[in-house]
């Protein structure tokens, strides 16, 4: 295993580019993130946030530019250098990949216990005893009814299924995750739960985290630093309050004025 | 350990203006060419009419406002900082470890419970959870706030409640550097009194602090010196 340095950046990204066509959904993004930091990325709809996320978790191949990843097996490497195997193997150790729509994450047809359990077993445990014991211990660190652990998720509500699919996510101890909208379709209340949780999970696990979110209010109560985008460029980049409450750009601000403040 | 007469706060020729791009590009001139040292164990109140820029150069000083001129240098691990050029994790570590600022209004997540609210920048700090408990439980008996209102969320606070949560989420931390807007302006004589206490027990434990207080009884019990920030108007 190479050794990675702690202190140095454990996401690395150069001037990267994609275009669907003619169509540039990201222009030149260039950023680093450290461990325990929390990205946020803001913008209108249609202004590249997810292909970013699809390009930055191995998803989909950038047109140019460089995504630098300090996995521990590779060391600080651009991961569309590695193959295809190499790539996957790291998403599946060391990333998590929380989606918008919980069905988009979860596998509806096996219970909410077997949903938590299998990232552990495609990383090769095989115990069923420790498993269940894993198991039981992320439905309860996600505040789910460790009764309900038999269950298929359709019997779940919304905010449920979002709190599965983030065990789901963690279980396996990523380094990093990504989440596109992760609290999008919830009530409120639930929301606020859930964004404390995540808050909590996050210092506690030492993780990086990029949140794609178009709602100001969980941009400014969970991440450290925001990442502003508007038709594929990224207009401001800095500390989250310092973006929301000093904003620089034309964009940011009408955004900002937009929002009724919390 | 850093020598004594090097000040905690270092600020050098600033400048802040803001440039409204959606109103013509209108620029509001606040301040220019503010220099100011603030040592330990000193309390400097910035003082000026409404309008003048003292929470906006109080802001600067903790990163929260961009200036567009000069520096402010804060000693972090014996070191200066430059709080206006530093990487975004670099301010965060400053702003976790040394410097603590008390906002005009409480900003939290809804629906946490107070006690959890207090404790929260102890466990940032990797103090565990009994010790933490025990100190936030400690600070709000301080302030004087009803131990029936800790595991509700603020929410539906008094405002004097609420800014005394928010005195209690940064005064249950010893920071060497601490900002404060207006954190008694809410709160009635007795509560004033509990405030005025604590910042000058943090003022003789050695922190250097910088405050805006309306209250001219508050501002004669706890200021070692004044700094009129409508001298430094810039011009429009
Ligand atoms: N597979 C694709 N093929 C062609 N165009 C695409 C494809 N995926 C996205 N686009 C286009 O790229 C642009 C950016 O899309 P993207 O999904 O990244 O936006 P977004 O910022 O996530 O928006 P939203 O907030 O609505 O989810 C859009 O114009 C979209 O139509
Ligand atoms: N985020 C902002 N965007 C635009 N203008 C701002 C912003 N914050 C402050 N200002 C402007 O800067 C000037 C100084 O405001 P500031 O809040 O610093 O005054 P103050 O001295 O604290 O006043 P008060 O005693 O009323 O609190 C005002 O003209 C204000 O409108
Ligand atoms: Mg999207
Ligand atoms: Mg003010």
């Amino acid at each position: 295993m190479t050794q990675v340095q702690s202190d140095g950046p454990l996401l690395s990204v150069k001037s990267l580019h994609h275009y669907f066509g003619p169509l540039a959904a990201c222009r030149n993004v260039s950023f680093e993130l450290r461990r325990g930091e929390i990205l946020g990325i803001v913008g209108e709809s249609g202004s590249g946030k997810t292909t970013l996320l699809r390009c930055l978790s191995g998803q989909l191949a950038p047109t140019s530019g460089e995504v630098l990843f300090a996995s521990r097996r590779h060391g600080l490497t651009d991961i569309f250098a590695l193959s295809e195997q190499d790539r996957r193997r790291i998403s599946r150790e060391e990333w998590g990949y929380v989606h918008q729509n919980p069905r988009d994450g979860l596998r509806m047809r096996v219970s909410g216990g077997a949903n938590v359990a299998e990232p552990m077993m495609m990383n090769g445990t095989r115990h069923y005893g420790q498993m269940r014991a894993l198991s039981l211990d992320w439905f309860a660190r996600v505040e789910l009814d460790t009764a309900r652990i038999d269950n298929k998720p359709r019997t779940f509500s919304g905010g449920m299924q979002q709190r599965l699919q983030i065990a789901r996510n963690l279980i396996h101890g990523p380094s990093l995750v990504f989440m596109d909208e992760p609290t999008g379709g919830l009530d409120v209340s639930v929301q606020a739960r859930l964004l404390d949780l995540m808050r909590a999970l996050v210092r506690d696990m030492g993780l990086a985290a990029i949140i794609v979110t178009h709602d100001i209010g969980v941009a400014r109560l969970l991440a450290d630093r925001l990442l502003v985008m508007k038709s594929g460029d990224v207009v401001e980049h800095g500390l989250t309050d310092q973006v929301l409450d000093d904003p620089q750009h034309g964009y940011t601000q009408l955004l900002v004025s937009s929002v009724l403040q919390i | 350990m850093h020598q004594n007469d090097q000040p905690a706060i270092r600020i050098t020729g600033l400048g802040k203006s803001f440039t409204l791009h959606n109103q013509g590009a209108a620029v509001v001139p606040v301040f220019a060419d503010v220099s100011l040292e603030v040592r330990s164990g000193e309390c400097v109140v910035l003082a000026g009419a409404s309008g003048m820029g003292k929470s906006t150069l109080l802001r600067s000083i903790y990163a929260n406002y961009l200036p567009c001129a000069g520096s402010v240098e804060i000693s972090h691990d014996s070191q200066f900082v430059d709080i206006t050029r530093a990487p975004p994790h670099l301010v965060l570590d400053v702003r976790r470890r040394t410097m603590g600022y008390v906002s005009q209004f409480l900003r939290v997540i809804p629906r946490i419970p107070t006690l959890a609210l207090v404790m929260e920048p102890l466990l940032e700090n990797g103090v565990d959870a009994a010790e933490a408990r025990e100190r936030a439980e400690t600070i709000l008996t301080k302030l004087n706030l009803p131990s029936t209102l800790w595991q509700l969320p603020p929410a539906t606070f008094s405002g004097g409640e609420q800014q005394r949560v928010n005195i209690a989420r940064v005064m249950v931390r010893e920071y060497p550097v601490l900002l404060l807007d207006e954190p008694t302006a809410s709160l009635d004589a007795a509560n004033r009194g509990t405030v005025v206490a604590l910042m000058n027990e943090a003022r003789a434990r050695g922190t250097a602090m910088v405050g805006i207080f309306h209250d001219e009884i508050v501002r004669e019990q706890v200021a070692t010196r004044l700094f009129d920030v409508a001298r430094h108007r810039a011009a429009a």
